[in-house]
């Protein structure tokens, strides 16, 4: 079962489904000929792509529309805040190649504000998949769901097999740890895993949250990480304003609490283009670098 | 077209206007251009489109989307007159006990979509006229843009996808002022020729007055204009129509008339002296 398998499936048993992109086809490009007038390129028009989407929503239609992330989010931005946000209709919103995973293209193509913009925004929910099976467990469920969201598409291949009881709004929870909690979401849950596992070997008590939705948020999750960790850890591709740990921020506000928190994301900076693995050593996020952060910290 | 039906538009028209004035007080709203594009309203409403209290949820219906939206007195107006609002809601304007503000919302029967936003409601559109031909359904879909908005970018991504999908349900009519919010087009970024730009972007164009009912009856007669495509008609217009004293004025765009004025302006409208404005004019909001 792939990301397109599952998009067929919806159109083929549900009128409402339609697929559309701003010529970026990465994801979908053996649709158009098995769904004739339900795929729609508007060519490389991402405001017109998501006003053309919600036009068909206000006719009742979902739309599923695609484009890289950074140009689908931040040109049509006021797109999006307008004519999905205001009007909350069920837009989907499928962002390419966000966060580490615009690897060479460099800093014109790095969305890494694309989750802080995208729900800021009222009525706009934002699922942020681990990998290719967290995406495929969660995918029908965020599609049928009346709310407008952000998908930040993520066909990485998984290194853990996931739980497919999934639910929006609750975050899947790997471990629990008394030592260290990570929480982190996209791309990241990957490097994020074996640092778990690479703590838990130096016998470091080391708990994994795999948010799945960063819109609408687990917040008992978080809290009762916050409660049980001495120490938690926000791994993110994504600038480290807006993001998991603004949100993590805003919780601990919110419940008078306060947390010792090692946040590894970017800060104030776009990152070394260069292929994914090679950038992610050079800007300190693969597994070994997140664990030495950690155990720094904890000493 | 009949003189009974020709009065009868005038009558409406008219009508408009006054409720236009009378919302150019206490808070105020966008005058010039919700009069430039009162006839232009009027006409789809009673001649062209297949809407009305009846069928205002039905995805058959015919549909108009006011892209420009600062111009929404004008609808409000039409709404009154035509039965979706009752005329006595027009004063709750710019009032927190209802939705009847300077932009169109979705909280107003009638109201297709919110706008204000320059340049969206022609994507919206296409999304519409596209799914009404998936459908095989044969509504119209009619986008009202200002001349001023044409600057904007998406304006002409539409006019290129609109074209690629051979949208022939579709029709966009400009509201030709010839002013943006504080000066004239011609004199900022040039327009014209509108239609020759949008001839070669494959469109079928026409144009009529967009002040006699008689012409936009014929402008309109004709749809698609060109076969298998989107059809655009420039309606020319004055900014400020019916007030003498405001007309094509670059200073009148927003107003905030006191009362003693708006009662000038009515006597004005009905071919007394024209008012003596004294207020201070806007012109930037």
């Amino acid at each position: 079962m792939t990301y397109e398998d599952i998009l067929l499936e919806l159109i083929q048993k549900d009128d409402r489904f339609i697929v559309l992109t701003a010529e970026n086809r990465a994801a979908i490009r053996n649709l158009p000929n098995k769904v004739k007038g339900r795929f729609i390129d508007t060519g490389i028009t991402e405001q017109t792509l998501i006003g053309v989407s919600a036009g068909l929503a206000l006719r009742g239609r979902i739309p599923v529309c695609h484009a890289l992330a950074t140009f689908l989010t931040m040109r049509a931005f006021e797109f999006i805040r307008t004519d999905v946000g205001i009007s909350g209709l069920p837009v989907k919103i499928v962002g390419g190649f966000s966060g580490f995973l615009s690897d060479g293209n460099g800093p014109t193509h790095q969305a890494i504000e694309d989750v802080s913009i995208m729900r800021g925004i009222p009525n706009v929910n934002v699922f942020c998949p681990a990998d290719e099976e967290d995406m495929l467990i969660c995918l029908r469920q965020i599609l049928e769901d009346p709310r407008p969201f952000y998908i930040r598409y993520n066909n990485f291949k998984n290194i853990y097999s996931h739980n497919h009881n999934f639910e929006i709004g609750k975050a899947e929870v790997v471990s629990k740890g008394k030592d260290v909690t990570i929480i982190t979401y996209g791309l990241m849950f990957g490097e994020s895993y074996k640092a778990m596992n690479m703590l838990k070997e130096k016998g470091i008590d080391t708990g994994l949250i795999n948010l799945r939705t960063v819109k609408p948020i687990d917040e008992a999750t978080i809290l009762e990480a916050v409660k049980n960790s001495k120490l938690i850890v926000t791994v993110e591709d994504h600038f480290k304003t807006g993001g998991l740990y603004t949100i993590l921020s805003e919780i601990l506000l919110k419940n008078k609490l306060t947390a010792d928190v090692l946040s590894i994301s970017l800060d104030n900076k776009w990152y070394k283009p260069a292929l994914l693995n090679d950038l992610m050593e050079y800007e300190g996020f693969t597994a070994p670098q997140i664990t030495e952060k950690i155990i720094l910290k904890l000493n | 077209m009949t003189e009974k039906k020709l009065a009868d538009l005038k009558n409406t028209a008219f009508n408009v206007r006054q409720h236009i004035i009378r919302m150019s007080t206490d808070g105020g709203c966008f005058i010039g251009a919700s009069l430039s594009c009162a006839d232009l309203i009027v006409f789809l409403y009673k001649e062209f489109l297949n809407v009305n209290l009846e069928n205002l949820d039905d995805p058959k219906r015919d549909y108009l989307f006011l892209s420009k939206g600062h111009d929404v007195p004008a609808l409000y107006g039409t709404f009154a007159e035509i039965g979706f609002i009752e005329k006595d809601r027009l004063k709750n304007h710019l009032k927190t006990n209802d939705f009847i503000y300077w932009h169109p919302n979705r909280n107003i029967p009638g109201i297709e979509f919110y706008s204000g936003s320059l340049g969206h409601l022609l994507s919206i559109a296409i999304g519409v006229a596209i799914d009404c031909k998936l459908k095989g359904q044969t509504n119209k879909i009619v986008v009202i843009l200002g001349d001023g908005e044409l600057d904007e970018g998406t304006i002409w991504e539409g006019a290129l996808v609109a074209n690629a999908y051979n949208l022939d349900n579709l029709i966009c009519v400009v509201d030709r002022n010839h002013f943006q919010a504080n000066i004239e087009t011609e004199k900022l970024i040039p327009l014209e020729s509108i239609e020759d730009k949008f001839k070669a972007f494959g469109w079928g164009t026409g144009s009529c007055d967009g002040h006699n009912f008689e012409s936009l009856e014929k402008a309109f007669s004709i749809f698609p204009i060109k076969e298998n495509k989107p059809s655009i008609i420039i309606a020319d217009t004055k900014r400020g129509k019916g007030l003498p004293s405001i007309e094509a004025r670059a200073d009148r765009w927003f107003v905030n008339f006191k009362p003693e004025e708006v009662e000038m302006l009515l006597e004005e409208l009905k071919g007394g002296a024209e008012a003596d404005l004294t207020s201070e004019t806007i012109v930037a909001r």
